[in-house]
């Protein structure tokens, strides 16, 4: 962005993708999706030691029609997953996916029948926090990152990509 | 007092009781499939054992009669339990116990699911962890840990015969003679809650039918946080699985590793010292403050009263600020071990403990200040969730729930180990089993819990926190750098596990929301042959759609909160 030196005090020019991830990056509502103990740690992520809001990702939204970001907080299992794709399908683009904690990653240290082995194998996941579960310092790095790639996204670009996967 | 039952059973019953046996303290009885019936009415009617705690299926592969079928019945007045064991071949029915108690629907429903046993009159058997669409049964020593199975699409709990159903009962309860209004199919609202409902605490589902708000039919469905502990804990060593067993209850993971440990000790035959025993005491005590607290806080927000959530969870930061200095973790604590704790208390964590008892005692005044005459909370708490003594047994209710309806059952008391005999507390009870009733009990048991803190505090003797056993504790580190026997020690410990002698036992002690329990069954090496939990939560939740119905779909979030389900335990 720049001040517009012809008419001082008036205009910036920025480039339109520019304002506009600035505007989507600062002003992420999430909508939870905790499941097991990582939520209890997401609990505590946003409340008041802690403070979600610092990041401009406060206002937690409970329906998936009003949020752009899901942390998905706790083990998803294979019973869940169904569900976790319809409502993951509820929310309007543009949208982003953090997986908190290894067993929203990864299945973390449950390695078994019931467990599914990453989120990423159901819906597009932008970023994995590890830590089991991750401290809230350490959900913050991972919404740091993702404020990073929103920053680096085409305005199409998040439609796009989920398109591709999601078919 | 068990010995007498079981002799008395033996009077009664004679040969068909096949087999008795004693392990360290538990007693077995085998009997026929054809008699299982009887024996059970024996116990539950004249045997004093009023209450059917669990009901565990182990599977043995090599065995004609592959299956075992052991249903443990309880008193709750006297250390008085009873295992009894039933064997079936591969497609054999066993008959089932709903006809005896309630608690015996879910109970067989998941014998039913991971072990594919059937159960003869069982009114309802479905699978109940895992999801519909599954093949096979995970329990089974044939099925690999690893297999895991796609789910297409949820399913659905109420069909439109269910529907029909319930729209024609509900409208003969409206008017009995006949006359009036019918209430058609199409009146009644099919509400789905969760499981990933923001107020249904965690991921818990229930499908209810409304007639404007009042809820005339429900039904709860269980499994989505079925993260597999049991089959998890056949393909570790003991030590190994005490870390998953933080994640059961993980608002009071401190609890599940001392009872876990005391499970595994009872097996090994290890008596933990004294010094171990009593800081054991003081982490189950906190732990328990920080569940009620998580529980009282949370459950009054469903009712809209904010503030009481900012007192509570303010003293539960400050009880997780010792936890953390503790163990390294708020939450994931794997603090106790197998004959003893990870590590001594920090220096100073006496001071801290009694300036935040003080803290904890302040919190629970002022809540109990802003609710006890608060028309809202007492309109929406009062009579509203209340199950009748007799039902909260049927089910199979421990804990605050139980005790909220005035039976004064607590596991610190009949069964008391670590010491509990020697420490001075009351059993807080309600009388009404309502929401109001257990949302008090809560708070008055933490103020026991601090009591009970402050009097180990004043005890807490000096020495080491470790049993000396070599076969069970890891050497001290200077030994395994420094002498052969202590890498050989270690190495064996790590890789082949604690030996446990074969047998079988049941360890429980007091939840923070009932009686939790593991019974162990080991068959000599590292690894666990069956670990089954008795999960105070999974009885409970189980009476759920029983308490809410006839009452507002409003109060049965309320109801629920003050249930305190916690997935992690309800699925294991
Ligand atoms: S990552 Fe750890 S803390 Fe988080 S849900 Fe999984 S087991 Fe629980």
């Amino acid at each position: 962005m720049a001040v517009d030196l012809a008419n001082p005090g008036n205009f910036l020019t920025t480039r339109l993708r520019q304002a506009i991830n600035w505007g989507r990056k600062y002003s992420l509502w999430p909508i939870p999706y905790g499941t097991a103990c990582c939520a209890i740690e997401f609990m505590a992520a946003v409340s008041s030691y802690h403070d979600l809001s610092r990041y401009g990702a406060e206002l937690v939204r409970f329906s998936p029609r009003q949020s752009d970001l899901m942390i998905v907080a706790g083990t998803i299992s294979y019973k869940q997953a169904p569900i976790l794709k319809t409502i993951y399908a509820q929310m309007c683009e543009p949208k982003w996916v953090v997986a908190m904690g290894v067993c929203a990653s990864s299945g973390g240290f449950y390695k078994n029948y019931g467990t599914l082995q990453g989120i990423d194998r159901v819906i597009p996941t932008d970023i994995y926090v590890a830590g089991c579960p991750p401290t809230p310092e350490n959900l913050f790095h991972g919404l740091l990152l993702l404020q990073d790639k929103i920053d680096r996204e085409g305005l199409v670009a998040s439609a796009q990509r989920h398109g591709e996967q999601t078919g | 007092m068990s010995e007498k039952l079981v002799q008395a059973l033996r009077q009664e019953f004679g040969a068909d009781i096949l087999a008795a046996s004693a392990y360290r303290g538990d007693h077995h009885v085998t009997v026929a499939p054809a008699r299982v019936t009887a024996v059970l009415r024996y116990l539950q009617q004249r045997g004093g054992c009023e209450m059917l705690a669990d009901v565990i299926g182990v599977d043995y592969p090599d065995r004609e009669q592959r299956f075992d079928v052991i249903y443990y019945v309880r008193s709750l007045s006297a250390p008085r339990q009873v295992w009894v064991r039933v064997s079936v071949r591969e497609g054999e029915a066993v008959p089932s116990a709903c006809a005896l108690w309630r608690s015996a629907d879910w109970h067989e429903r998941e014998v039913y699911d991971l072990f594919g046993v059937p159960f003869a009159g069982h009114p309802d058997l479905r699978r109940i962890l895992c999801h519909h669409e599954f093949e096979g049964h995970a329990l089974r020593k044939d099925y690999p840990v690893e297999l895991g199975q796609e789910l297409s699409a949820p399913e659905k709990l109420f069909s439109d015969h269910d529907i029909a159903r319930a729209a024609h009962r509900a409208s003969l309860a409206q008017n009995p003679t006949g006359a009036g209004d019918e209430i058609h199919p199409s009146d009644l609202l099919t509400v789905n809650l969760g499981p990933s409902h923001p107020a249904m605490h965690g991921c818990l589902r229930a499908e209810c039918l409304l007639d404007g708000e009042t809820i005339v039919e429900a039904r709860a469905e269980i499994g989505y946080l079925h993260r597999c502990f049991e089959k998890e804990a056949e393909d570790h060593t003991w030590a190994e699985v005490m870390p998953y067993t933080d994640r059961l209850n993980y608002c009071s993971p401190m609890l599940n590793n001392v009872i876990y440990a005391l499970a595994v000790e009872k097996l090994l035959h290890v008596e933990v010292t004294p010094r171990c025993r009593v800081i054991r005491v003081i982490v189950s005590e906190l732990s328990r403050i920080i569940d009620h607290l998580v529980c009282v806080g949370t459950n009054l927000v469903d009712m809209g009263a904010l503030t009481m959530y900012w007192y509570t969870f303010y003293v539960r930061e400050a009880m997780c600020q010792i936890i953390e200095k503790l163990c390294g973790s708020r939450l994931t604590t794997n603090y106790a071990r197998i004959g003893g704790l990870s590590h001594d208390l920090y220096p100073g964590c006496e001071d801290e403990v009694r300036t935040k008892l003080r803290m904890l005692e302040e919190a629970v005044r002022d809540v109990v200040k802003l609710a006890a005459r608060n028309r809202i909370f007492l309109d929406r708490t009062v009579g509203i969730g209340a199950i009748s003594r007799a039902d909260a047994v049927s089910y199979g209710l421990t804990g605050p729930c139980l005790r909220a309806c005035g039976i004064p059952y607590d596991v610190r008391k009949v069964h008391p180990t670590l010491d509990y005999q020697e420490y001075d507390f009351d059993v807080p009870t309600g009388e009404d089993g309502d929401t109001h009733a257990r949302i008090m009990v809560r708070l008055a048991e933490m103020v026991q819990s601090k009591r009970i803190i402050e009097q180990a505090l004043q005890k807490l003797p000096a020495g080491p926190v470790n049993v000396d056993e070599p076969r069970v504790i890891l050497p001290p580190k200077a030994k395994v750098y420094g002498s052969i026997e202590g890498v050989m020690n270690q190495f064996k410990l790590i890789y082949e596990g604690i030996q446990v002698p074969a047998g079988a036992a049941y360890g429980c002690g007091e939840g923070a929301n009932g009686e939790l329990g593991f019974y162990c069954i080991a068959d000599g090496g590292g690894r666990p042959y069956r670990i089954k939990v008795r999960p105070p939560c999974f009885p409970i939740y189980g009476a759920f759609t029983h308490i809410i119905k006839g009452g507002m779909v409003a109060d049965a979030i309320a109801t629920l909160g003050s249930l305190n389900i916690i997935a992690g335990e309800l699925d294991r």
